[in-house]
C-alpha cells in the first residue's frame, strides 16, 4: 500500500492543489559504468583480484553524488563483507551499521540493507546494498565480520522486518517485545490522531493534504 | 524462613530459586539468600537509575560483587523520529532530528544538512559565512555536550562539586546560542542551504568574552580532577576497551581516540571548511575511563580555539549571505527574535502581504509544500561528540523524505558496555557507561 488514502482521495487527476494523496514512487538510479572516478576504479579493482567471483557477488555498481554503492547479491553478502575487512589493499575495518529501506513498488526486492563502509587505513568509504523479497526476508548476518552490526541488525529486524540469517540474538531492540508489526514499513501506518485547535481540528500527519 | 516476604518473593523455577526484589526490607532478602548456597545474582540497574546516564537498563549478572554478565535494555525512549520525519517535509526533518541527541542538537541539524546538500547537489553552494557560523555553533555545542559529559559522569561516580562547576559553564553556551538562535535547545538553526538567521549585532563580543571565561573556568573542573586520589583510582584501568574492539564494534569519538587513534573526521574528511582551522586531535593510549575524562577535558580547549578563529573569519565575512542563493531551495525569509520568541521577520511579512502577490506565492509554495529533492541516496557525517554521527538519506524525488535514517555513536557505542564492564566490579560498570556518554535521545531516537 504505497499509496496512502488520506482525507482527499482523489487521484490521477493532474492537480497540483494537493488534493491528490500522497504518492510514493521508488527512486530508479541507473548502473554507472567504468571508470568511476576517485579512488573506486581502484577498490572495484583490488575487490576483483582479491575476491575471483566478484563479477558473480555484484549486481550493479552505481556512482551517484560522488559515493559508491555496490549492489551485492544476498548469497555472497558474507564473503564480499571478509574480503572487504581482511584484504590488505581495501581494509574496511568499520562498518556504520544497517539502515533499512522498504521499497514496496521493486517487485521482490522489496526490502534493502545499505550497510556504509570506513576504511580508516586508506580514508575510504563504500556502501554495499542487499535486497530481499518480503517474502522471504532473509540477508545473511554480519556480525562476525564486525561486531558492532549486532544492534543495528537488530533494529533493522525491529523496523523492517529483515531476519539476518546467523545473528546470535535477534530480538527487537527498540520496540516492545511484543509489539506487532514493524513500524518502519511503508505498509505501516503513521498513526497519530486529529489535533482540536481553537475549535478547527487538524488532522494527523498521515492524513494531511500532501503534494 | 518462615516468615513471607511480600517485597522479595521467592519462587521455584527450574534454574533454581529465585527471588524478586521489587523494594522493602533488604535485611530480610538478605538473611533468606544467605541459606543458599549459589550467590547468583541478577540485579536489573535501572532504567529509572540515577547512575544509568538516562533510561538505560543494565541487567547484570553478579557473583558476589564482580559482574560475570551484562545485557544493556535500550528503547525507553523510542519516539519514531525517522518514521515521522517521512512524512513532513525535508526543511521540517531539521526541527525532528535535532530533538534525537538532545546534548548535540547543533550536530545533528549539521550532519541531516550535510546529507541533504549532498542529496541536493549545492554542497559547494553553501556560502562560506554560513559554514562558518556551522563550525562556531557546533563547536560551542561540542563544549556544551562535553561539559554534560564531565559534570554527570563525575556525579555518577560520586563526585558532586564538578557537575556544579560544569553545568555552571554550560549554562554560559546555552546563553550565547539563545543569543543568536533564540532557543537553548532543540534550535532547528542549521537549515538545509545555510543557518535559520545571521548573528545579530554583538554576537562576536559576547562570544569572545565567554571564550575568555570558561578558558579561566574550566580550570576549576580540571583542578577538581586530574590528580585528585579518588577519582584516578575510580577511573584509571577501568572500562578497558582496545583499538581491535573498537573497530570491530564500529566505536569512534573519544572512545577511540582514547587507544591512540588519532581519528577524528573533522581532520580525515573535512567538512563545513574544517580544513582551515589549526587545531589538534587529542589521543591518550590508556584505552580506559581516565584516558576518555582527559581527552574530553582537553577538547575543550581545541574547541575554544577553534571558536576563536571562526569569530576571526565572521568578522572579516560580515554582511554576506547565510543562505544558498537559489530562491527555489532558501527559506523565503531570515528569521528574527522577536518579543514573542522565534518567527518571520517583520520586514517580509510586510513584503508578502502588502508589497509582492509572487512573493506570497512563493513563500506559500516553498513553506507548506518545500522543495522537491532529486531520487537518489546520500550518506554524511561529522564527528559529534560522542563520535561519528552519520546520515543515510533517500529520496524519491518527492518533497518528503523518503528514508531518514541516523547513524547515531551512542546507540552504537553503548555496546561496548559488556566488553568494557563484564569481569568488573558492580561499582565500575557506572564509571564505563559514562565513559561512552551516550545519550539516551540519540540511542533510541
Amino acid at each position: 500500500m504505497s499509496e496512502l488514502q488520506g482525507m482527499f482521495g482523489a487521484s490521477g487527476s493532474g492537480d497540483t492543489s494537493g488534493f491528490g494523496g500522497l504518492v510514493r514512487s521508488t527512486p530508479n538510479v541507473g548502473s554507472s559504468q567504468r571508470p568511476y572516478g576517485s579512488y573506486f576504479d581502484e577498490v572495484a579493482d583490488e575487490l576483483e583480484r582479491a575476491y575471483p567471483e566478484f563479477s558473480d557477488a555484484i549486481e550493479k555498481a552505481v556512482v551517484d553524488r560522488g559515493e559508491l554503492t555496490l549492489h551485492i547479491k544476498r548469497e555472497k553478502l558474507f564473503e564480499t563483507a571478509m574480503k572487504l575487512r581482511d584484504t590488505q589493499s581495501l581494509r574496511f575495518e568499520i562498518c556504520l551499521g544497517v539502515s533499512g529501506v522498504h521499497y514496496p513498488e521493486d517487485k521482490n526486492r522489496e526490502l534493502h540493507a545499505v550497510y556504509p563502509l570506513l576504511s580508516m587505513t586508506h580514508n575510504r568509504r563504500i556502501r554495499l546494498e542487499v535486497s530481499a523479497p518480503d517474502s522471504d526476508p532473509h540477508i545473511p548476518s554480519l556480525v562476525e565480520v564486525w561486531a558492532g552490526n549486532n544492534w543495528h541488525e537488530r533494529e533493522t529486524w525491529d523496523m523492517f522486518g529483515i531476519i539476518f540469517d546467523g545473528h546470535p540474538g535477534l530480538t527487537r531492540i527498540l520496540m516492545p517485545d511484543d509489539w506487532p508489526g514493524h513500524p518502519q514499513r511503508k505498509d505501516y501506518p503513521l498513526g497519530g490522531i486529529p489535533v482540536e485547535y481553537k475549535g478547527a481540528t487538524v488532522p494527523a500527519p498521515s492524513e494531511r493534504r500532501s503534494y | 524462613m518462615t516468615t513471607r516476604d511480600s517485597y522479595a518473593s521467592a519462587t521455584d523455577t527450574t534454574e533454581g530459586r529465585v527471588y524478586s526484589v521489587t523494594g522493602g526490607d533488604w535485611d530480610a532478602l538478605v538473611t533468606e539468600i544467605g541459606q543458599t548456597k549459589e550467590e547468583r545474582v541478577v540485579v536489573n540497574m535501572g532504567p529509572q537509575h540515577p547512575s544509568t546516564h538516562g533510561v538505560l537498563r543494565l541487567v547484570l549478572e553478579l557473583e558476589g560483587e564482580t559482574i560475570t554478565e551484562v545485557r544493556t535494555g535500550i528503547g525507553y525512549l523510542h519516539t519514531g523520529i525517522e518514521k515521522n520525519a517521512e512524512y513532513r517535509n525535508w526543511t521540517q526533518g531539521v526541527t525532528f532530528v535535532t530533538r534525537m541527541d538532545y546534548l548535540a542538537p547543533i550536530f545533528n541539524e549539521t550532519a541531516y544538512c550535510l546529507s541533504l546538500e549532498k542529496l541536493l547537489g549545492i554542497t559547494n553552494d553553501i556560502p562560506e559565512r554560513a559554514s562558518q557560523i556551522r563550525v562556531l555553533m557546533m563547536e560551542l555545542n561540542r563544549i556544551s555536550s562535553h561539559m554534560v559529559a564531565l559534570g554527570t559522569g563525575a556525579l555518577e561516580l560520586g563526585a558532586l562539586s564538578p557537575m556544579i562547576f560544569a553545568f555552571r559553564e554550560r549554562e554560559k553556551v546555552l546563553d550565547v546560542f539563545e543569543m543568536i538562535s533564540g532557543l537553548r535547545m532543540n534550535m532547528a538553526y542549521v537549515r538545509p542551504g545555510g543557518v535559520a538567521q545571521d548573528l545579530p549585532k554583538g554576537a562576536i563580543a559576547k562570544i569572545r568574552e565567554t571564550v575568555k571565561e570558561l578558558r579561566h573556568n574550566f580550570k576549576d573542573t580540571e583542578k577538581l580532577l586530574v590528580g585528585n586520589t579518588i577519582w584516578m583510582m575510580r577511573t584509571q584501568g577501568i572500562g578497558y576497551l582496545d583499538l581491535a574492539g573498537c573497530t570491530t564494534l564500529g566505536i569512534t569519538g573519544p572512545v577511540l581516540r582514547s587507544t591512540g587513534m588519532p581519528w577524528d573526521l573533522r581532520k580525515t574528511e573535512p567538512y563545513c571548511g574544517y580544513e582551515n582551522y589549526d587545531f589538534d586531535v587529542i589521543t591518550t593510549d590508556t584505552c580506559d575511563v581516565y584516558g576518555r575524562f582527559l581527552i574530553r577535558l582537553q577538547e575543550l580547549e581545541q574547541s575554544l580555539r577553534i571558536i576563536e578563529q571562526a569569530c576571526d573569519k565572521l568578522e572579516k565575512s560580515e554582511g554576506q549571505p547565510v543562505m544558498v542563493a537559489d530562491k527555489k531551495i532558501a527559506w523565503p525569509s531570515q528569521l528574527s527574535v522577536g518579543s514573542d520568541g522565534l518567527g518571520n521577520s517583520l520586514e517580509h511579512i510586510r513584503e508578502i502581504m502588502g508589497t509582492s502577490m509572487e512573493s506570497l506565492i512563493h513563500h506559500f509554495k516553498l513553506v507548506t509544500e518545500g522543495f522537491r529533492v532529486p531520487a537518489g541516496q546520500a550518506y554524511a557525517a561529522v564527528e559529534s561528540p560522542r563520535g561519528e554521527t552519520g546520515v543515510h538519506l533517500v529520496s524519491d524525488g518527492g518533497t518528503r523524505p523518503y528514508r531518514v535514517h541516523f547513524r547515531e555513536p551512542s546507540f552504537n557505542n553503548l555496546q561496548a558496555t559488556s566488553a568494557m564492564a563484564e569481569g568488573g566490579m558492580i561499582a565500575d560498570i557506572i564509571g564505563a557507561v559514562a565513559s561512552i556518554d551516550p545519550v539516551m535521545g540519540g540511542v533510541d531516537r
